[in-house]
């Protein structure tokens, strides 16, 4: 089938503002998103600036807003944006962070965060002299569905909160703190009670479940942020 | 110098951080990466690590090795798979230590599944022996390390694309480097200098790959000379989602999944009576794409197009989601295809380098003649080596961490007395103009000359080969070469020029490829992932050898090394 794609161009050191380009493509239902964006790199304009990588879903490279919404390039098919031939699909950088050209947006601000988490482990206990420390399956399940992130930044940059409140950790950083905070080999809250328990940290979360809405490894960002907050409160004896 | 360092790490793959990590403790260090770290290849790799724990089941590193020794077909370096099977040991608990989340036994130890070629007691059956983490154990090993280096504060430079090599004879002096985001040329001076830049699978037309996998480092040093070690063998993995490439790990066959022909057939039992689908990646390939040129491919076209069935619905809903939750999303993604109840259509997928750049077991570059100091590289652009002409499932994953892990603790002695060289600072300056010229000329797009490459080499030097076939793909590559030659880049911009470097991988691409196809043609033998019509047999007597080629003038030259046997001798491959 036939569809528009209509992309979002800017490229702050030569443009004064940005703009919308406009490519007629030759797609199945079944291609990615980032397949067409490929096929307009490569034959139309070498100029289009994307990040990419694994092409799959698990490297975080190609997230960007799409029809409006946060998604992967790559996970997304025209099918899932595009109904009938000659469709539109608008396709626009991450919010809440700097357009470094085009598609690609700064990520380091949003990285920080991620550290400024302690996001490693802080062992509890000295590790076995040899072998691992021992972890039941539901102490380990405890932490699986946070350990899927990949570090795409779509949960930040649907987060109505950072909109209003730029100083917000945001929903990753979050994410990695409650990895830890619920691994049993770790020391838990401790060590990141002091920027977790802040206005900027999790009780600037209202629950809007925008970020869990998004993320395209599905993990429920909004319900660990609220165990966390619960966390917090019973280690703070309220 | 725009940068200065005592250790420059080219990647942050798995190989490449753990490296790092090591070698911090008492060099300056920085990693350059073309990508973000955590966007590494090594995040995508699924099915598990191997290490005979012996957690489920009786296990022994030593069979570990042997089965190593016997998947690669003889051609592994025997010492090199013994330490890789004991250290695989140390290495996973030290990741698991670090805060590895591992999936786990009954008793909270770290499970283990199995795996293709993993057997017990060399060769009775199969073995549990490959620890994971659902089928994310890549992306875990990857942030694990991550995080470790955060902890650590190893300094990154990332999407910091490296170039060249810059050298004072035999020794490194440092790194010439395309900054993205500026468009400028930089150099960074170290006394030691690591590749670990990973696979270059997106030289086949159908791979599982990453965009990113184009081979830079290999390419880099073949450039100043350094031959490049065992190129033909290239693993093709039998089990891609159709058309796409997109891997769908061993772990499905180790937790019980069968493939099937249009038939109805669980056609392994006919190729392999004792491992059935848990025999090795290379005999598995053959066995898919001898069904369907018999016809007995799901389309029944008898063409390479075709696939076959791997099924997982018996394994019910709840074992699916529980331990291959990935590969249910992809086939729900991209296929609209449920495993827990239907079936997915697969076919054999470009997949793993097994040659590259011939090291010692610490990582040091050697040829076999010459040892470089101060040169290192490990992971998938190395070859040490220990996947000989096939590689065993789990292994590349010890591959990283083991010589990741050596290389890095070899770096830290070395570099406290290491000399420091005089850099060519002429070269950045050949680059800079080189990449100036790419801007300005009017030449051809690449986009013909990567598909052209992509097609012959799937084509061509895919899972069965013939000499006439093989000596097109050669012609053709060279001629693509040329057609290089003229090939410019449309986008002008100075800042994130991302056509830039795609222009300059492929070059490397196609660099490897004609190492590869030329390598492919030189070997008239048939061993392990290398099959030929023409010359069906493996032959010891003549071929029981690296090979070393060289490219020059477009024409591809080949020394030889001895293959360390002295364990066990070489027997036929059954399983
Ligand atoms: C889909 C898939 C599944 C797999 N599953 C398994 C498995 O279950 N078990 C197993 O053992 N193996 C598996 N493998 C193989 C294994 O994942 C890879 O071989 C391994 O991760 C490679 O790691 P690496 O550290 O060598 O390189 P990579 O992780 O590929 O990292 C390469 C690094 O080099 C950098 N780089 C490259 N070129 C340049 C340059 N010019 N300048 C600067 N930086 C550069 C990149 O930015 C990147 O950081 C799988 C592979 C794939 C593709
Ligand atoms: S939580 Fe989800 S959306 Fe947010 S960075 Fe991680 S993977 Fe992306
Ligand atoms: S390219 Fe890796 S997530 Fe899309």
């Amino acid at each position: 089938m036939k569809v528009e794609l209509k992309i979002f161009r800017f490229n702050p050191e030569t443009d004064k503002k940005s703009r919308f380009d406009t490519y007629k493509v030759d797609a199945e239902p079944t291609d990615r998103v980032l397949d067409s964006l490929m096929h307009v790199y490569r034959n139309e304009d070498g100029s289009l600036a994307f990040r990419k990588s694994c092409a799959h879903g698990v490297c975080g490279s190609d997230a960007m807003r799409i029809n409006g919404k946060e998604r992967l390039a790559c996970k997304t098919l025209i099918q899932d944006v595009a109904d009938a031939e000659g469709d539109t699909i608008l396709i626009e950088p991450l919010r809440h962070m700097t357009v470094q050209k085009d598609l690609m947006v700064d990520q380091s601000e949003f990285l920080e965060r991620f550290k400024k988490v302690s996001p490693f482990l802080i062992p509890l206990e000295e590790a076995p002299e040899k072998g691992e420390y021992i972890q039941s399956q539901i102490q380990r399940d405890a932490i699986d569905d946070a350990t899927k992130c990949i570090n795409c930044g779509a949960c930040y940059s649907a987060c109505p909160i950072l909109e209003t409140n730029p100083d917000f950790l945001g929903p990753a950083a979050l994410v990695h703190a409650s990895r830890f905070i619920y691994d049993s080999r770790d020391k838990g809250l401790d060590t990141r009670l002091e920027i977790l328990d802040q206005p900027n940290g999790v009780w600037a979360c209202d629950s809007h479940f925008e970020c869990t809405r998004v993320c395209p490894r599905g993990i429920k960002i909004t319900k660990l942020i609220n165990m966390t907050k619960r966390e917090i409160k019973k280690r703070k004896g309220e | 110098m725009d940068f200065d360092y005592e250790v420059l790490i080219v990647g942050a793959g798995g190989a490449g951080l753990y490296a790092a990590l090591e070698a911090s403790r008492t060099g300056k260090t920085a990693v350059l990466t073309k990508v973000y770290p955590q966007r590494s290849h090594t995040g995508a790799a699924q099915g598990g690590i191997g290490a005979a724990l012996g957690n489920v089941e009786e296990d022994k590193p030593e069979w570990h090795a042997f089965d190593t020794v016997k998947g690669g077909d003889y051609l592994v370096d025997q010492n090199a798979a013994l330490i890789l099977a004991d250290d695989a040991v140390r290495a996973v608990y030290d990741l698991e230590n670090r805060g590895l989340p591992f999936s786990r036994t009954e008793e909270g130890k770290i499970d283990q599944r199995r795996f293709g070629g993993h057997t017990r007691n060399f060769g009775e059956g199969p073995v549990r022996r490959a620890c994971y983490a659902a089928d994310r154990t890549g992306h875990m090993i990857l942030q694990t390390l991550y995080q470790q280096c955060i902890k650590n504060e190893v300094a990154f430079y990332d999407e910091f694309f490296v170039l060249d090599i810059m050298m004072d004879g035999d020794t490194p002096t440092g790194l010439i480097v395309f900054e993205l985001a500026t468009g400028k040329v930089r150099t960074f001076r170290a006394k030691v200098i690591l590749f670990a830049t990973g696979g270059f699978g997106r030289m086949f037309k159908i791979t599982s790959n990453a965009y990113s996998n184009t081979g830079d480092g290999p390419a880099i040093l073949a450039r100043n000379g350094i031959p490049l070690m065992d190129m033909e063998f290239f693993q093709i993995h039998p089990t891609g989602i159709r058309d796409m490439g997109i891997l769908i790990t061993e772990g499905v066959r180790g937790e019980g999944g069968i493939l099937y022909n249009s038939q109805g057939e669980a056609f392994m039992k006919r190729y392999a009576p004792t491992m059935l689908d848990l025999a090795p990646r290379d005999m598995i390939s053959r066995a898919i794409m001898t069904e369907i040129f018999e016809g007995r491919g799901i389309k029944g076209n008898r063409k390479i197009d075709d696939y076959v069935y791997l099924d997982a619905s018996h394994l019910g809903r709840k074992k699916v989601e529980e331990k291959i939750p990935d590969i249910a999303e992809f086939c729900r993604t991209y296929l609209d295809v449920d495993p827990a109840d239907a079936p997915m259509p697969v076919q054999p997928t470009a997949h793993y380098a097994m040659g590259g750049i011939p090291t010692n077991i610490d990582g040091q570059v050697w040829t076999g003649e010459k040892q470089y100091m101060g040169l290192y590289a490990a992971g998938e652009c190395a070859c040490v080596s220990v996947h000989g002409a096939n590689r065993l499932g789990t292994n590349s994953l010890v591959d990283l961490v083991v010589f990741g892990r050596r290389a890095g603790q070899h770096i830290a002695e070395y570099v406290k007395d290491a000399p420091t060289g005089q850099a060519d600072s002429d070269k950045a300056a050949w680059w800079e103009d080189r990449i100036e010229k790419l801007k300005s000329s009017r030449g051809n797009h690449p986009g013909e000359i990567f598909d052209s490459m992509q097609e012959t080499m799937m084509g061509k030097v895919g899972v069965y080969r013939t000499g006439s076939e093989m000596e097109k793909a050669v012609k053709s590559l060279q001629d693509l070469r040329l057609a290089y030659e003229n090939v410019s880049v449309h986008a002008k911009a100075e800042n994130f020029n991302a056509e830039v470097q795609t222009v300059l991988e492929l070059g490397n691409l196609l660099d490897l490829a004609l190492h590869t196809a030329a390598s492919a043609l030189n070997r008239e033998e048939s061993r392990g992932a290398h099959s030929r019509d023409d010359f069906p047999e493996r032959n010891d007597e003549d071929w029981l050898k690296h090979s070393l080629s060289t490219l020059k003038e477009n024409k591809v030259t080949f020394r030889y090394r001895a293959v360390d046997v002295h364990k066990w001798e070489p027997k036929p491959r059954v399983y």
